[in-house]
């Protein structure tokens, strides 16, 4: 598997996400948010940090970058893409993802370990994990509040888009689970074609015993998998 | 061609949470203004632009804020004022 991160300008979490693909076999590429072309990737992967300093909203200028439209043209394509924190904000803004992250009802910038349940396992980026299973990964973020007008939140649960929701540590969606306001606690969700997703809390921030879980190695070992049966068939 | 001043209006969308606006009128209630009763924080743009009349300057205006400026998902956008700069 050929995993493409890109790289913006305020982009900080990169090397955690180049580390992570690199981790579960993937062989790793940069891009630059100028490049042009995606480098043969059969992956691509927008990382966490604060592009263009989250100026006007977060992801509202990244989404602009010249390589923007080869990621989107990607994803139309069929391509997978995955995007986490700032490249969740990214996808929302770039209208490959529904909805939009706001400012977290606290006001504060939230960074904590939070535990999230998956909701489907039957998708590119949670077939390793069990349905309903908590996971306990860290999140870093001001604005991971999701929101969605009401028709476009009925589609999105009504079509499965849902892939984690905020839990309490029984598993429960109690307003305690939910670190940030999200409507119906979602913390990632997917399109419904199944080949773009996005999450706010940070996998590849739990890749190591030693930093405290490896809950987020199933997202990164799902899409190595999917992509090789992808590939041998 | 001639120079505009334009200011456009950036507001969370009515319906939609605004966390920075709930903490103001806590506060403000907090400060003995118990009569205010909505706040909502939003941003003002201003933008300097040539064109060839106000029409055309506010039209340019509204294209950036659909494009760019505002999000539809959370946001609304007036393009408040457009005035002849200079002179």
């Amino acid at each position: 598997m050929k995993a493409a991160v890109v790289t913006f300008p305020g982009s900080n979490c990169d090397y955690d996400l180049y580390k992570a693909v690199q981790d579960v076999g993937a062989e790793a590429r940069f891009l630059w948010h100028r490049d042009r072309g995606l480098d043969d990737a059969d992956v691509v992967l927008l990382s966490g940090g604060f592009s263009y300093g989250d100026y006007l909203r977060a992801g509202a200028i990244a989404r602009f970058s010249p390589i923007m439209d080869d990621v989107v043209a990607f994803a139309k394509a069929g391509g997978p893409v995955v995007g986490i924190c700032n490249g969740f904000q990214i996808l929302c803004e770039a209208g490959l993802l529904p909805g939009a992250l706001i400012r977290n009802a606290s006001l504060k910038f939230q960074s904590e370990s939070v535990w999230m349940r998956v909701e489907r396992t039957d998708t590119l980026f949670t077939r390793d994990y069990a349905a309903g299973q908590r996971l306990r990964i860290p999140m870093a973020h001001a604005e991971g509040n999701f929101r969605a007008d009401p028709e476009t939140l009925k589609r999105i649960e009504g079509e499965n888009c849902v892939l984690f929701r905020y839990v309490d540590r029984h598993g429960g969606a109690s307003p305690e689970g939910n670190p940030n306001g999200s409507m119906n606690h979602i913390a990632g969700i997917v399109n419904e074609a199944g080949n773009v997703m996005g999450m706010m809390p940070h996998p590849e921030r739990a890749m190591e015993a030693v930093l405290g879980s490896t809950d987020g190695r199933g997202l990164f070992t799902s899409l190595m998998g999917a992509l090789a049966a992808g590939s041998a068939a | 061609m001639s120079r505009y001043r334009i200011e456009i209006r950036v507001t969370p969308r009515k319906g939609i949470l605004d966390p920075q606006g709930k903490a103001i009128h806590h506060a403000l209630h907090s400060l003995g203004w118990a009569q205010v009763d909505d706040v909502r924080v939003g941003k003002a743009i201003h933008v300097e632009l040539d064109a060839d009349d106000a029409g055309a300057a506010r039209d340019e205006a509204e294209a950036m804020c659909r494009k760019l400026l505002a999000n539809p998902v959370t946001e609304d956008f007036e393009v408040y004022q457009v005035e002849e700069a200079g002179a």
